[in-house]
């Protein structure tokens, strides 16, 4: 375990012979866990993948190798781009996921900024507001706002899907918390010079909270590509539905007949994230945890 | 702000009451839409909630009868809603242990290694980015009792198949795994940042002070440093897990024989499928409350932290 056991000159019984030994027996332990786990965790991914490009034959087959004798995988993926509009549920996800973040981020970023840095009327009340916003799960408001929505006609449509999101008290939080840290001789200085106090958000506060928003947007994208629950409420109408429900839609049509299009169909639909998530890991960790910053 | 205003070259009077007027206004402006969202999503729903659970209404119903609290005493009776509360518990009594120990074995287990430590951190955290919908469909073919490489490798050890989730006894438990398999990487990393702000020369001051086996380091220095990191990842764990809804919506619907019924299935189910809307209300309610129990828990425990 320790790296300055081995370097260190050894005491009393612990020769450096046996101290050697001990690491390297320490070591072997705690990588045999970690690759256990670490194969837990990839068996669906590899899984999926290896599904994905099999026949039908094999994938039936009782004695199942783990690579494919013969390879279908055009035909798998062929089967779930057109059995369903697998691509649609992507531009859907694409676009729900944009529609709530560009709006998130208008309402938020000022309102941080007016909490963090502007004294006015309200702003005590605002504040435990958001405070008690941060503790209610979308499930809670959804009943009322399922019927309201009904009531105008507007379920099946990408404003339904978006609209619970607009408002993201956690985004309001964490800018704040981004924002106080800001120094207030710049802001001062740039009142001076006659700057509004929108200028002063968007042109001066804003470019120096990047990596806060990035992070954010990260969680927001993530959040709303994978979300389940809200679309299930308002979406029955297969050209609107995001990647999980798609998902879910194609798998109850399929019930399981045909695994190697349904997992060609999972590894479309988890493709986009896993890329970025690859590409870019440190911001995604950093995205992710952020409600664990909260 | 006070501060830059004191070391701000004074103004007339006049102007600095203006100025005062415009940050007013400006504040006003821009947490409105915020505020109007806010009310819009949240506080109107919350309060019409309230009202919905003391009333029968069903969607599209003419008239609206009050029950009072007839509809918290009915949920108290049902043995549905009484199964998917229980069923709710046991799942998460299940993850709680699973993804916050494992988390922090693998955390710890990993903090010193220097050149696996990026490939394991991608590995166990992969399921957190990716789509749970579409991994629960892969999860339930590698469960397949026939076709399933796990009940695979089960026959070739000579050892009985398992229907993992149409098996009643099984149903919880294997649920409760992917749970686990989608939340450990989550754990982990918030475990390794607790872990990276413990000063290095604690466990060099420890060494010399005859704390020698890494056991002994880890439960004089890390495990109590680690406090509240720890209690912070047990409570965002658990409510994740009391949110358990995706896998159970997908794999199971509640089956079999109600084994799988989770306390937001049956207000799904509720709501939107039977359109009890005053019912539904009062689970909704029911579910908050204990939502509000873990999150009073860590703002206590946040308020505890600030001291500390």
């Amino acid at each position: 375990m320790t790296p300055t056991a081995a370097s260190r000159p050894a005491a009393g019984p612990i020769t450096p012979l046996r101290a050697l030994v001990r690491r390297a027996a320490t070591l072997l332990v705690v990588h045999a866990f970690l690759i256990a786990g670490a194969v837990f965790i990839l068996l669906p991914f590899v899984w999926m993948l290896i599904t994905s490009i099999k026949s039908p034959s094999e994938i039936f087959d009782v004695d199942f190798s783990l690579w494919p004798k013969q390879f279908n995988a055009v035909e798998n993926y062929g089967t779930a781009l057109n059995s369903v509009p697998l691509l649609r549920f992507a531009l859907n996800g694409v676009i729900v996921c944009v529609g709530i973040l560009v709006v998130q981020l208008l309402v938020a970023i000022p309102c941080a900024y007016a909490l963090a840095k502007l004294r006015f009327p309200g702003r005590g009340t605002m504040l435990a507001l958001v405070l008690m916003g941060l503790c209610i799960p979308i499930q809670v408001p959804a009943l009322p706002l399922y019927m309201g929505l009904a009531k105008l006609g507007l379920l099946n449509t990408y404003f339904a899907i978006m609209m619970p999101f607009f408002l993201s008290v956690f985004a309001i939080f964490l800018f704040r918390q981004f924002f106080k840290s800001y120094p207030d001789e710049i802001i001062h200085a740039a009142r001076l010079d006659g700057m509004s106090e929108f200028e002063i958000v968007w042109r001066i506060v804003v470019p120096s909270a990047w990596p806060a928003i990035a992070a954010f947007s990260v969680f927001s994208i993530v959040a709303h590509w994978n979300d389940l629950y809200w679309p299930l409420i308002v979406v029955s109408d297969t050209n609107l539905a995001t990647p999980p429900l798609g998902m879910m839609f194609f798998a109850s049509a399929e019930t399981g007949a045909n695994y190697g299009a349904l997992t060609a169909a999972a590894t479309v639909i988890t493709a986009p994230l896993v890329i970025a998530f690859l590409v870019a890991r440190r911001r995604f960790i950093e995205g992710i945890t952020m409600t664990g910053i909260k | 702000m006070t501060n830059a205003i004191a070391a701000a070259p004074p103004l007339p009077v006049v102007r600095g009451k203006r100025l005062q007027l415009i940050e007013s206004l400006a504040g006003v402006g821009f947490a409105f839409p915020a505020f109007l969202l806010l009310l819009l999503i949240n506080l109107v729903p919350l309060v019409v909630l309230v009202y919905l659970s003391f009333t029968d209404y069903e969607l599209g119903a003419v008239d609206i009868g009050f029950l009072g609290l007839d509809n918290f005493r009915k949920a108290l009776a049902d043995p549905v809603f009484r199964r998917s509360l229980a069923n709710t518990f046991v799942y998460v009594a299940i993850v709680l242990p699973g993804a916050v120990g494992l988390g922090l074995l693998i955390a710890v287990l990993l903090h010193r290694r220097k050149r696996t430590r990026s490939f394991y951190e991608v590995v166990y955290f992969l399921p957190v980015t990716s789509t749970l919908i579409a991994m629960a469909t892969v999860w339930q073919f590698i469960l397949h009792p026939r076709l399933g490489p796990v009940n695979g490798v089960l026959r070739g050890l000579g050892l009985p198949e398992i229907a993992f989730l149409t098996e009643p006894a099984y149903v919880l438990p294997t649920l409760a795994a992917i749970g686990i398999w989608q939340l450990v990487g989550f754990n982990m990393v918030l475990f390794l940042a607790g872990l990276s702000a413990i000063p290095r020369d604690l466990y060099e001051a420890a060494e010399i002070d005859g704390c020698q086996r890494g056991i002994d380091r880890f439960l004089t220095i890390t495990w109590p440093l680690l406090g509240p990191t720890t209690m912070f990842v047990i409570v965002t764990t658990s409510i994740t897990a009391i949110k358990v809804f995706d896998t159970v919506a997908v794999l199971t619907r509640g089956g079999p024989m109600g084994r799988s019924e989770v306390l937001l299935y049956a207000i799904y189910l509720e709501g939107y499928q039977y359109f009890h809307m005053g019912y539904a209300a009062a689970l909704t309610l029911i579910f908050l409350a204990f939502v509000l129990l873990f999150s009073i828990f860590q703002y206590f425990f946040l308020e505890r932290r600030v001291h500390y």
